[in-house]
Parts: structure tokens; sequence; C-alpha cells
């Protein structure tokens, strides 16, 4: 760097407003932690190669849980052990963005073995900085599957025993194994020129993504002085003599100067091949104008929530197809137990004329409540002056908010005269559509060709279309 | 306001942001840093410039875990008199 003066890199925020504590300057990490160099080492590159404002980082669980306090990057925080299976999917969503996958060994080494190898296997376009300091650190110093032999830690009191706790995982070398990286190095912070060489890892790792030439991996020995009980100065000698000899540094692989970069499709797939992908295109691309909403139902936020079973989650997946038809921006988000019936089921889903930010309703404008449990629970939630349509002939409730507007619907008792229970939803859904003007009967009928998979029952749920279509244009107050 | 050249180098300390670890003073080769012997709001040692001597180098920065504890001025910087003083 030719740079004269050596400061704080611009990839790091000037204040650290994420972070709860009062002091908004200095990083939780202990005295002498590890992290706090790779840190630096890292947001140093991503100044000098300019790509930090396409640099999504991926926190662990660890100490380094907080990395997205001081990058001022995108930021994801992963499940335990998880990082580089989101950075895979994160990568591949945003293949020219530049991914960082951050990990302890904890994190890596021990709960996330499955998604390191395989996102190793396939060579994702990733970089991974693996933090090893043998230890579990957050949690108080316990043994983890890099602690070495014969290392004493809280749950190895006399030492790692090979024969009953196995042999230290040597991450590097594993992965090192495998045909698809093409980078992986072991370095170590223990003295000056072990830093100056940990510098340059991690640099040539984001440079090889930089250059879209594959999988990166670079281990750092870093210590650890609160969990290993020591100074920092002498946790730096212990890396040095105790460390090293089991963990040998090195660049394991580098066929950086043999590989062909990636090469990185522009915008790929199109939405009309995800459509066709996933065999979700309609018998026609017919468009639907949009219909005449009542200006207070407007943009809903929509909970239907009732037992499994009764199609909650198909009339909030018709609701949202029935939008796109009529092109609006939707979303639907499907929130159930393991079991296919009798458990509790309730969707999310918004239909709405600006973009959806966020696909989760907590306070919904719109309640559909199918059974007793579900107005119960969520009638608290729905916003002023909402909407809460109920299936009358199950819920021997009424609502009892007055803050709200209630349309009670007798959609099994309807759908029963009709000659198939199971058509409720459907009578549900279009007596909402006509009560509020949302959508045109037309739309309602092309939605079923998508909605309802058994061709054979689509005649009887135009038929419940009729019926709760209906319904709902008797019963509009406004 | 004229620009000036640093021709001595020389290695700043914010002392609120030093938590006391100790790895640049050991790291320094010329031992010009040393613990003060107050402490800092956090109730840490803070390391301190002794005044003389730096080269320069930058491995305290790079052995220091904190992002803004150490700034090292290399000869030759451009400063306007505010930040060196």
């Amino acid at each position: 760097m030719a740079s004269k003066v050596l400061q704080k890199a611009n990839s790091f925020y000037d204040q650290y407003f994420r972070n709860p504590s009062a002091d908004k300057k200095m990083p939780h990490y202990c005295p002498g932690c590890g992290h706090g160099n790779v840190h630096k080492f890292i947001a140093e590159a991503l100044d000098d190669f300019e790509v930090a404002d396409k640099t999504i980082f991926i926190s662990p669980v660890g100490c380094s849980v907080f990395a997205y306090y001081y990058f001022d990057t995108g930021n994801i925080q992963a499940a335990h052990g998880r990082a580089p299976a989101v950075a895979t999917g994160i990568k591949r969503a945003h293949p020219h963005s530049i991914v960082i996958s951050y990990q302890g060994d904890g994190d890596l080494a021990a709960i996330g073995t499955a998604e390191i190898l395989h996102a190793a296997n396939r060579g994702e376009n990733i970089t991974v900085f693996f933090i090893n300091n043998a230890i579990y650190g957050m949690t108080g110093g316990q043994m983890a599957p890099t602690t070495l032999i014969e290392q004493r830690t809280t749950t190895s009191p006399r030492g790692r025993n090979p024969h009953n706790e196995g042999y230290p995982v040597k991450v590097a070398e594993l992965i090192s194994q495998l045909q698809a990286p093409v980078y992986v190095e072991r370095v170590a912070l223990f003295d000056n020129k072990q830093r100056a060489k940990a510098r340059i890892a991690v640099r040539k790792a984001i440079k090889n993504q930089v250059e879209n030439l594959g999988f990166s991996l670079v281990e750092i020995l870093s210590p650890c002085p609160s969990g290993w009980k020591m100074d920092p100065v002498d946790s730096m000698k212990w890396i040095r003599d105790v460390m090293l000899p089991q963990f040998p540094l090195g660049v394991y692989k580098d066929l950086t100067k043999e590989v062909k970069p990636y090469e990185v499709p522009e915008f790929a797939p199109s939405a009309k091949e995800i459509k066709e992908l996933i065999d979700i295109v309609p018998d026609s691309n017919k468009k639907f104008k949009k219909s005449k909403v009542i200006e207070k139902y407007i943009n809903p936020e929509i909970k239907v929530a009732g037992f499994g079973g009764q199609g909650v989650l198909l009339l909030g997946a018709a609701l949202a197809q029935a939008g796109m038809l009529e092109d609006y921006h939707v979303s639907w988000l499907p929130s159930y137990g393991p079991e296919m019936r009798g458990g509790t089921a309730n969707c999310h889903v918004n239909v709405r004329n600006i973009p959806v930010g966020s696909p989760v309703v907590s306070n919904p404008t719109v309640l559909i409540a199918l059974n007793r449990p579900s107005l119960e629970k969520f009638e608290q939630d729905v916003e002023k002056d909402g909407l809460i349509i109920f299936d009358s002939s199950l819920i021997d409730l009424d609502v009892k908010r007055k803050d709200v507007e209630a349309l009670p619907l007798p959609a099994t008792q309807l759908a029963d005269k009709l000659g198939n229970t199971r058509t409720a939803n459907m009578i549900t859904l279009a007596a909402y559509a006509a009560y509020t003007g949302l959508f045109s009967k037309e739309t309602l009928y092309e939605t079923l060709k998508t909605a309802i998979k058994r061709r054979v029952l689509i005649d009887i749920n135009k038929k419940a279309i009729d019926v709760g279509y209906e319904f709902g244009l008797t019963h509009r107050k406004n | 306001m004229g620009k000036k050249i640093l021709d001595k180098p020389f290695v700043k300390v914010e002392p609120e942001l030093c938590k006391g670890c100790g790895l640049c003073i050991d790291a320094c080769p010329t031992e010009v840093l040393k613990f003060h012997t107050k402490f800092n709001s956090k109730g840490y040692h803070y390391a301190f410039y002794l005044g003389d001597n730096c080269t320069g180098c930058g491995v305290c920065f790079y052995a220091c875990p904190e992002p803004e504890a150490i700034v090292v001025y290399k000869k030759g910087y451009e400063y306007t008199g505010e930040e060196v003083a």
C-alpha cells in the first residue's frame, strides 16, 4: 500500500451504531483477540479492491456474531454453522457481489462441517475465513473439534485424549483434498512476519473472488487470551510453541494460476424461465385490469388462519396468485407446524401497489379466521379500522373489538350446501374479493387454473366462487 | 493553509480506544511504545509513544486488534497541521 498513513479502514463504520452498548467506537472483542486483526485485514483489502459497496459479509455464531456491527458492507448473520450455505444462496442470487463467509472453529469445524465441505466441494465462488483458536471461545473455552491433543479445556479437564475425543480436525488439509477449491492456506497471527503473511493471504482470498476464480479458504490460527486464560502476549507464544506443531502453516492448495475464471451470467435465469422451470405458467398469459377497490381496502396486509386441512395456505396462495394476474406486487408466506392436517396453520399475504418490503404481516389490515382459535389468537393484532372475516358456521363467537369491521361468513355451511365442504376456502376468497372489490370474478376464475391442482375440482370451485362472490356483494356496507 | 510534509514518522495511540493488550509493545522493533502508568476510562493501562525513534514500519498497526486505536504516520505524509498535533 502506497499510503503514507495507516489508519482505520473505510470499510468499517465510523461509529458502530448497531451496537446497543453506549460505547460506539470500541469493538466488543476482548483485549488481544485475533478477530480484531483479521477484521482489519479484511476491511483494508475491501478498501484497496474498492469492493466494500458490493460485499456481503456473513457473520457466524460465536464471538464474531456481531461482525455486522463493524463492517460497512451488506451484512447477514447466519444460523450456527450455516454461513457457507447462506453464502452459497447469496452468491447465486447476487453473482456480482463479493460474499465473505467468516466462521470460528466451533461454527465451521463442528456444527457446520457439512456446510463447509459441500460449499467447498461445489466450488462456490466465495471467500471463507476460518478463525481457529482451538476452543469454543464465546461460551467459555470448551473443547472444540480443533482442540489440540492433551489440551486442557473446561470440558477436557484432563487434556484431550484422542482415544476418547478423537484428533484435532485439520480443516485446511481436509478442504485442500477436494477437487474444486482453488486456494487453501493456513496462516497464524503470532508475530510480525506471520501477521504480514496472514494479511497477504486474506487479500489473496478476496482478490480471487474479485477475479471470479472460485472457492478460497484461509484458516487463521488466532489467539483467544480470555478462553486460554493467558495474557495476550503469552497467547501469541502459545500459538507458536504449542499450536503450530499440530497445525502446520502453509499453502495447501493454490490453483489460482491454472483455473479459468467463472463466467458470471448477466441476469439469469429470467423471470419467465423461472416460471417455466417450476411449472407455474398459467394456461393463458391473460392479464386482467385492476379492479376498482374500495378506498379503505387498498394495499391489504392479510393474515389467513385456521386448521391445517381447511385450505388456509391455498386460500392465501390464491390471493397472491390473483394479485399477480392483476399486476400487483404480492407476497405469500406460509407458517405451519410439521403436520399436514389437524394442526394450526396461517399465512401472510401482501397485495400491494408498491413493492413489498417484508412479507411478514404482524398486524394485518385483513384477518381471515377460519376457526375459533385463530380468531381468538389474532383478533387483537388487527390494525384499527381493519377487516375481520370469520367463518360463522364454525365460530360461535363474535368479534369483540369495536374499532374493527367484522364480516361473519357461514362459509362451511354454504360449501356444504354446494356439496363439497372443502370449497369453504374459495367461498371465503370470493366473498372477500367481492366485499372489498379487490378482484373481479374473472380474475378468480383464472386463478383457479393454477391454484387447484386436480382439474376435476375446478368446476365445483367455480361454483364456490359464484356463491362467495354473491355473498360478498350483497353484504357490502361501503 | 499550506500543506506540510512529515519528515519524521510517528505513531499515535488513542488512549480511550486502547484495551491495553500490549501486542503493539511486544511487536515494536524499536521499542518506542510503552504502557502508560495511568488508566483510561475502561480501566486499561493504555499504550503510548515515547516520542522518538518511530520508523513508521507499521507493524504495531497490524499487531493491534483494534480498528482505530493506532494510527501510523509515515515519512512523507502530507498534513495541514491539525491531525499531527
